[in-house]
């Protein structure tokens, strides 16, 4: 019990003081550090000072902003004590994020990758099926208007107009795009909270219209034209929404929690940076996809010959295939955190 | 050590996170209840509405310029804006958007530790569940549930959100300057006069000296009370039975009460603010 609250705080005020002062730095710049073990120790004792402080103002009810402000303390300080940072922690970095961060991080969960392409492929499967089966399933499975002609009655009109109806809205339909598709990958992602249920739902259902859109094509005859438009955007596309599937299904596997004995916090704690990474990479990929679909995909030939457009589409998933599958391997073990790791594996 | 407590009353049942510290300190964090959190998601689609309106009508005035941009821009602004809202001020608030600072709440780390940009985006994201079906009746049926009163976002994202109850002004009795006797309380036209001629840097070394009255040795604390009540004698001229009888550290006394009095009322609110906006962590990436 504190006999004399004021000379209580009097002794004890510069020491606060300078808690807080340390504590404004090191939150000002979160890089900063301790420049030696001696400040670390300082700050340490100060921090078990101000704790002890407020250990013995607890029975003091009737100080409760003083309370207050020594929580508040020793509240910051104990998140600057035990807030791990990873070995070589820095200021964000867009190059390495895109060169070394997010290929990596997508290489850490390629199982759920290789799923949500599988639930993907399963889906295009399941609408090419059901399209040749009963060709008047067309409409209930395509949701777009523009697909529901016949295929080569599109390709003649689109080869005829040579992209004219695009001409002075190309930015405003990119932006359209890139709106949607990034709303489709946030969702997808998000319904990793149904236990993944709803990011396989989504990735199915994305398959069965890429199925049966490819299948109409394909049986028209059309295949050169379905390539040429398809794989400028799609290249990109198509494997960030397969991207967020797979961060659902991340999501949905620290929830469920098989095999792993961390608790249900920790889980989720070690996957919540990647989960941002995965979804950041993601929107990066949409808004290219979205820029390559408004200025490029629309246009046909003869404007643009389709051997330009599918060489594009095919140097495009090159590039992707060795982004996502080299960039930044070198230090694959080396930046991965333990729990991460744990968690991937 | 993290612990959930509730306690009951007959009108009102409050939820608070305790964190204890390796040091076997407590302390409680009051957690924000369903209805505040849906007042202030309600906030916070008035101002995503506001700052969308805000957008399509600057850009009105350049769209005539450049249809095509203009109506792009427009277009990532209705999808952007409510995304981008609750990661930006989130982030840059330290855990507040417009509506968590008006219901006096904010976002915290589960576990008392610093809030991560992760786990800003995350929540805000995965806000597209709680959502569902409509009016957030899942995020807020989660929250009902939770022990911590966490919507689905906040499960995934390890965060809470914590109440800051408005604190009772500061008594400077604590500083030992509240005196129920103060003859200068009884002049206000002269206390007024008193607070207007007195340098705030003069009284705040009136008021350290008080404070560290104890630390002075007799004779330099003498000293030290009869400049600075001298000094104050100097500034208002003051009738002599107000200050008859009074001691030059009693004077000060009265003085730094008469001065701090109302400065203390001006900045009351500031302060508890402040104190509020510094309680936790500045998030990191």
């Amino acid at each position: 019990m504190i006999l004399d609250l004021e000379r209580f705080t009097a002794a004890s005020q510069s020491h606060w003081d300078e808690l807080e002062s340390w504590l404004d730095r090191l939150e000002d710049d979160p890089q900063r550090g301790f420049a030696d073990v001696a400040a670390a120790q300082k700050f340490y004792y100060l921090y078990q000072r101000a704790a002890s402080d407020l250990a013995r103002l607890a029975t003091f009810s009737s100080e409760p902003e003083l309370r207050r402000r020594l929580e508040t303390l020793v509240g910051r300080a104990y998140a600057e004590l035990h807030s791990a940072r990873e070995a070589g922690d820095s200021r964000w970095q867009p190059l390495a994020w895109a060169l070394h961060t997010f290929p990596r991080t997508f290489r850490r969960h390629s199982r759920a990758f290789l799923l949500t392409v599988a639930v993907t492929l399963l889906g295009c499967l399941f609408g090419g099926y059901a399209l040749e089966r009963d060709r008047e399933a067309k409409e209930i499975i395509l949701p777009f208007g523009h697909l529901l002609g016949d295929p080569s009655e599109r390709v003649a009109k689109e080869e005829q107009q040579s992209g004219k109806e695009m001409s002075g809205r190309q930015t405003r339909f990119s932006a359209e795009l890139m709106s949607n598709n990034i709303r489709v990958s946030i969702n997808a992602m998000a319904f990793g909270l149904t236990w993944g249920i709803g990011t396989l739902v989504v990735l199915f259902y994305n398959g069965v219209i890429l199925g049966a859109v490819c299948w109409d094509y394909l049986r028209a005859g059309e295949g050169v034209f379905l390539a040429g438009w398809l794989l400028p955007h799609g290249s990109f596309e198509i494997p960030a929404i397969l991207i967020a599937g797979q961060a659902g299904l991340v999501l949905a596997r620290a929830i469920i929690g098989w095999g792993q004995r961390v608790s249900f916090g920790r889980r989720l704690r070690a996957i919540a940076p990647d989960l941002a990474t995965l979804i950041g990479g993601v929107a990066v990929m949409l808004v290219w996809a979205g820029i390559v679909e408004a200025f490029l995909s629309q246009y046909h030939a003869p404007v643009l010959p389709y051997s330009i457009k599918i060489a594009f589409g095919v140097i495009e998933l090159i590039v992707l295939i060795a982004w996502l599958g080299w960039a930044g391997a070198s230090t694959d073990a080396a930046g991965d955190s333990a729990p991460a790791r744990h968690l991937a594996a | 050590m993290i612990a959930t407590t509730s306690s009951s009353s007959a009108s009102a049942r409050t939820h608070s996170l305790v964190i204890r510290l390796p040091e076997g300190v407590d302390f409680a964090l009051p957690l924000a209840g369903p209805m505040s959190r849906f007042l202030a998601r309600s906030i916070d689609f008035m101002a995503e509405l506001s700052l969308v309106w805000l957008f399509r009508t600057v850009l009105g005035v350049i769209v005539p310029l450049a249809p095509d941009v203009g109506m792009a821009v427009i277009v990532l602004a209705y999808f952007l804006v409510p995304v981008l809202y609750g990661i930006a001020c989130e982030w840059g608030l330290r855990g507040q958007t417009l509506g968590k600072r008006v219901l006096k709440l904010r976002v915290m780390d589960a576990g008392g530790l610093r809030l991560r940009f992760s786990q800003i985006v995350l929540r805000n994201l995965l806000r597209v569940v709680d959502s569902l079906p409509a009016a957030y009746l899942l995020g807020g049926a989660a929250c009902l549930m939770s022990r911590r009163c966490q919507r689905l976002g906040d499960l995934a994202a390890g965060t809470i959100v914590v109440r800051l109850p408005r604190l009772e002004a500061v008594e400077l009795a604590r500083l030992g300057l509240d005196f129920k006797f103060n003859s200068l309380r009884e002049k206000p036209v002269l206390a007024a006069r008193l607070r207007q001629a007195i340098d705030p840097a003069d009284a705040n070394i009136a008021l350290l000296a008080l404070l560290r009255r104890d630390q002075l040795d007799a004779g330099p604390r003498v000293e030290i009370f009869a400049a600075l009540a001298a000094h104050f004698r100097s500034l208002v001229s003051l009738p002599e039975e107000l200050t008859l009888d009074l001691s030059d550290e009693a004077f000060v006394r009265n003085v730094v009460d008469i001065v701090f009095q109302a400065r203390e009322q001006q900045a009351r609110e500031k302060r508890v603010e402040a104190s509020e906006r510094q309680r936790f962590e500045r998030p990191s990436a």
